[in-house]
This record gives structure tokens, C-alpha cells and sequence, in this order.
């Protein structure tokens, strides 16, 4: 099962952007100290501005439901069940903030954040948002290898 | 936050309905506001917590999480858009249906006397050992006693007698057994309610119980009581019953989610209605 969401994800990530890196598959993350990944997920570094538009998008990472952010005043109802993420990338290195999006119960263990880049471990996982069973075949991670650094990009722009 | 709040304003000035459900999305629930029904009926909307809450500090029913127009609309029985499905309720309780030809009334009399008290208890577990929700009790008496069809779990017919038989508790405190026959689907309500649902991985308790008071997005976070159930909800225009709510919950952790009526939920039913002891029943409450 675990091998065919990864091949999915590698043929999701060419369809979308025909990218001749090799993304690291959710399982193949290299974690260094428990918490940090120094290792791009792409092999590039990512693009902030995309990175804008995955934490403020309910269908994408929809950071902004649980984060404020204040460099995005036109963003509506930013939520406050987490911290703010205002001067994040001054609070954290790239390495530790991949770490937290991959998978943010290494950093906060019992964190209400869900994990953006895992594949296993969940209990009745579902097909999105239908409330039906996820299929195996095609299982895969909350966001994208690009949308995770595209998600860190912009995040180390917010520094103060 | 402070500073969304013009863009907020602004938002809020165009449809009545949609003014109603983003006006919740503001703050702490309102512990100055008191629900007092047609300026007459006092209902509880906090309780001491005990050991069945020992996380939370008070027991809050979601009416005080409200925006102050969502709440007056349950304070007020004519502006109430849950009252229609208690009439509807209170017809079907005195038609006969089913090959004996018999309606509740014929059986149960007057409603105000031998159904108060009833929604307080509920769920419970029935003579043959076996938890029931008030659905259960009705589907039984209609399959088993009248010959008749049983209702949908979220039909109109179903919600409508719900709602109605509700409404004969309205004010009393929730009382539900939890020890002796209970206990083991107590139990197994306590461990969904603490499991991790989905690819989300969130349960009940971290958002009604870590996070209550909080905003996830537009919605304000309640501590998750069914005290008001059924609930009217505007964004539904229609009568919810708790265990569609429990299903949308689930759901929204992306998440395989439960059937209503299923044995899962009557058994986190029980222990979500223990977590309300000593809030008082609403009847039929009005939410966003
Ligand atoms: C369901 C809630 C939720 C969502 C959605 C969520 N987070 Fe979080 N996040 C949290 C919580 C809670 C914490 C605090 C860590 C803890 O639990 O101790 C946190 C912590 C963080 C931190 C460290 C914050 C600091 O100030 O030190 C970062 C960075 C972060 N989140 C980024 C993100 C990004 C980026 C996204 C979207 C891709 C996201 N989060 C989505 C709940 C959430
Ligand atoms: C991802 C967050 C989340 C999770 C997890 C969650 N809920 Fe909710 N729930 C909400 C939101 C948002 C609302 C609407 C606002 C409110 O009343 O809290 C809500 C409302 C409710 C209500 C209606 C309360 C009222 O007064 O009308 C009940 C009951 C409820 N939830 C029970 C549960 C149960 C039981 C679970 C676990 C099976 C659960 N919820 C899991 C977010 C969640």
C-alpha cells in the first residue's frame, strides 16, 4: 500500500510540474535531531508567493485556520487555535520549519497541528472531506513536496 | 486579530443569515448573557464541572458562544424557526398510523405529563440491556406497537417527534445513567471521544475540550454539549439531529466517519450527554 501512494505522488508531481528532481516521498523523509530536515523535499528552494496562497487556501494547507498572520490582512477569519505566525522565520531555522510542516508531533508532541507530509499512522483515514473511507491506491499527503517549500519560503519572510 | 475587524464589518452588513453565522466567529463565550425563554423560563446554561469534566473549568451549553442575534432567536418561541418542527411533532404525536391504527397519544396520553423528564435520561439502556437513543424508543414503539413504518434517523417525521418529545424537558437538568448497565458503552464513548479521527488526526476533546472559546477558521469553538439538541441551524435551514452533527465532526477531520444510529455513536451520545450533567435541556435550540 505504502509503495503505491508513493509511486501516485511521484506521478502527481511530474503531471503537475514535470520536475526532474526526484521528490522525497513522505516516507523517505530524512529527519536529523528528531526535529529538522535540512534536506529541500524538491531539491530547489520554493517560491514565497505560492507559499501565500497555500497557508491562506481552505483547499490547500489552510494555515490561516488555525494561525494568524498579520502580513495578510485581506485573508478572513484567520483562526486562533495555534500561535500567530508572525516573525516565525526569525523564531525558527528553514531545517526546523520543514521539520514542523512535514510533521509537527516530532517538534510538539501531542500538538493539535495535523502532520502535512505523512502517509501512515491514521485512524480511519478518510477521502478528504466526504466522510467516506480514503482509498490505499491513491492515499496521499495533506500538501505537496512543492507546496511544503513553497510553504517555508514564505514563512522565512515573516520575520517580524 | 484587532485588525480584521473593519474587513469583518463589512462583510457582516450583507445577508441576514450569513450576518448570524459569522457574527459567532468573535470571542469567549458570553458568561453575562442569561437565557431566559419568552422573559419567562430560566434554562441553565452553566454547571459545576466534576469528575466527568475534570478538564474543564465549567460546563458552558453552546447557546453562550453564540452571536447576542443567534441567541435571542432561541429566546424568543415565536421567532424560534425550531417551533415549527415541535408542531409538526406535536401533530404526528395524535395521528394513528400503522396497521393498528394507533397514534402515540393513544398509548402515552398527554405528552406534557408521561414524556417529562424523557429526553433528560437519554440515551439509556433499554429491558434488554441494550443502550437507545430516543430515536430507538420511537422507531420501537412504531415498528414493534403500531405496525407502522420506522422514520428515518434524520427525517423530518423523525427530527419533528424528537424535537417535540424534547420540548417536555425543557429546563431539567440532564440526568443520564452512566454506572451499572451504561458503563461499558460509557466507556467506549469516553475512548472515541478522545481518539484521533483522521488525516487531520484532531478528536472531540481537542477541539471542544483543548480548544473551546477558540476560532478554527470562521467557527468559534463550544465546548460541544448536545444539552440543545435538536438544533435548529441556519445554515441547514433544518432541524440537526446530534448524531448528524457527530458525523460532521467526524467528517471534517477527513475522516472514514460513523453511521447515525450506529452503536458508535449511541455510545459517544451517552458520553457526550454526561459531559452536559446538570446543564439544563434546551428543547430545541438555534445555532449558526
Ligand atoms: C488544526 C490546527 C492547526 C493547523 C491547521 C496548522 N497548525 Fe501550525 N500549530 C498549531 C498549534 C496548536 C501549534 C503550537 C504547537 C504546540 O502544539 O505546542 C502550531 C505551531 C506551528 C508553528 C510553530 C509556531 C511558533 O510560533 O513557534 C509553525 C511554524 C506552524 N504551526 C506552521 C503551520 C503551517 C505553515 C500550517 C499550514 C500548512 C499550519 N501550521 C497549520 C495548530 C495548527
Ligand atoms: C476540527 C474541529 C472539530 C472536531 C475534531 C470536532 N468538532 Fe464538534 N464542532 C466543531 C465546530 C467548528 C462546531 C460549531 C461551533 C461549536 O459549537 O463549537 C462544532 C459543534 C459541535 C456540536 C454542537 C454544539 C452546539 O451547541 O450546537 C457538538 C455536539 C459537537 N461539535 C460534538 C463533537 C464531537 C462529539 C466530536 C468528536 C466526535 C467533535 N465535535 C469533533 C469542530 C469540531
Amino acid at each position: 500500500m505504502k509503495l503505491k501512494a508513493v509511486t501516485g505522488l511521484i506521478a502527481a508531481g511530474i503531471a503537475l510540474g514535470g520536475a526532474a528532481f526526484a521528490e522525497v516521498a513522505p516516507g523517505d523523509v530524512v529527519w536529523v535531531d528528531e526535529v529538522t530536515i535540512p534536506d529541500s523535499l524538491t531539491g530547489m528552494p520554493g517560491t514565497a508567493t505560492a507559499g501565500v496562497d497555500v497557508v491562506s487556501n481552505r483547499s490547500q494547507g489552510n494555515c490561516v485556520a488555525c494561525h494568524e498572520f498579520t502580513a495578510l490582512p485581506d485573508v478572513q477569519f484567520q483562526g486562533n487555535v495555534g500561535p500567530s505566525l508572525d516573525g516565525v522565520g526569525s523564531r525558527w531555522t528553514e531545517a526546523e520549519l520543514r521539520g514542523i510542516l512535514v510533521d509537527a508531533k516530532h517538534m510538539f508532541p501531542e500538538t493539535r497541528m495535523p502532520s502535512f507530509y505523512r502517509v501512515d499512522g491514521y485512524t480511519r483515514p478518510g477521502d478528504a472531506y466526504t466522510g467516506r473511507a480514503a482509498n490505499p491506491e491513491t492515499f496521499g499527503p495533506l500538501l505537496s513536496a512543492q507546496q511544503i517549500e513553497d510553504t517555508i519560503a514564505y514563512l522565512m519572510t515573516l520575520t517580524e | 486579530m484587532q485588525h480584521l475587524k473593519p474587513a469583518r464589518t463589512l462583510a457582516l452588513a450583507s445577508a441576514c443569515v450569513a450576518a448570524l453565522w459569522t457574527g459567532a466567529a468573535f470571542a469567549d463565550p458570553d458568561l453575562s448573557a442569561e437565557l431566559v425563554i419568552d422573559g419567562e423560563l430560566h434554562i441553565t446554561t452553566r454547571a459545576p464541572s466534576d469528575d466527568i469534566t475534570p478538564n474543564l473549568p465549567e460546563r458552558y451549553s453552546g447557546w453562550l458562544f453564540r452571536s447576542a442575534e443567534t441567541r435571542d432567536l432561541q429566546a424568543d418561541d415565536f421567532e424560534n424557526p425550531a417551533m415549527l418542527a415541535v408542531e409538526d411533532g406535536a401533530d404526528l404525536w395524535e395521528t394513528a398510523d400503522g396497521s393498528n391504527g394507533q397514534s402515540c397519544m393513544d398509548c402515552h396520553g398527554d405528552a406534557a405529563e408521561s414524556m417529562a423528564g424523557v429526553r433528560a435520561r437519554m440515551p439509556h439502556v433499554n429491558d434488554a440491556g441494550v443502550l437507545w437513543s430516543m430515536e430507538d424508543y420511537v422507531n420501537n414503539c412504531r415498528t414493534e406497537r403500531m405496525g407502522a413504518e420506522a422514520w428515518r434517523w434524520s427525517g423530518d417525521e423523525m427530527t419533528s417527534m424528537t424535537s417535540f418529545i424534547s420540548m417536555q424537558s425543557r429546563g431539567m437538568p440532564v440526568a443520564v445513567q452512566i454506572d451499572g448497565p451504561a458503563e461499558p458503552y460509557w466507556e467506549q464513548g469516553r475512548d472515541m471521544y478522545y481518539t484521533r479521527y483522521g488525516q487531520l488526526e484532531l478528536s472531540c476533546a481537542s477541539c471542544h475540550e483543548e480548544s473551546w472559546g477558540l476560532n478554527i477558521r470562521a467557527d468559534h469553538l463550544s465546548q460541544g454539549q448536545i444539552s440543545g439538541f435538536p438544533t435548529y441551524r441556519l445554515k441547514n435551514a433544518g432541524i440537526v439531529s446530534m448524531h448528524n452533527r457527530f458525523r460532521g465532526c467526524i467528517r471534517d477531520t477527513r475522516a472514514e466517519t460513523f453511521a447515525e444510529g450506529s452503536d458508535e455513536f449511541r455510545a459517544l451520545e451517552l458520553y457526550v450527554a454526561s459531559r452536559g450533567m446538570g446543564l439544563a435541556i434546551e428543547g430545541v435550540s438555534v445555532r449558526p
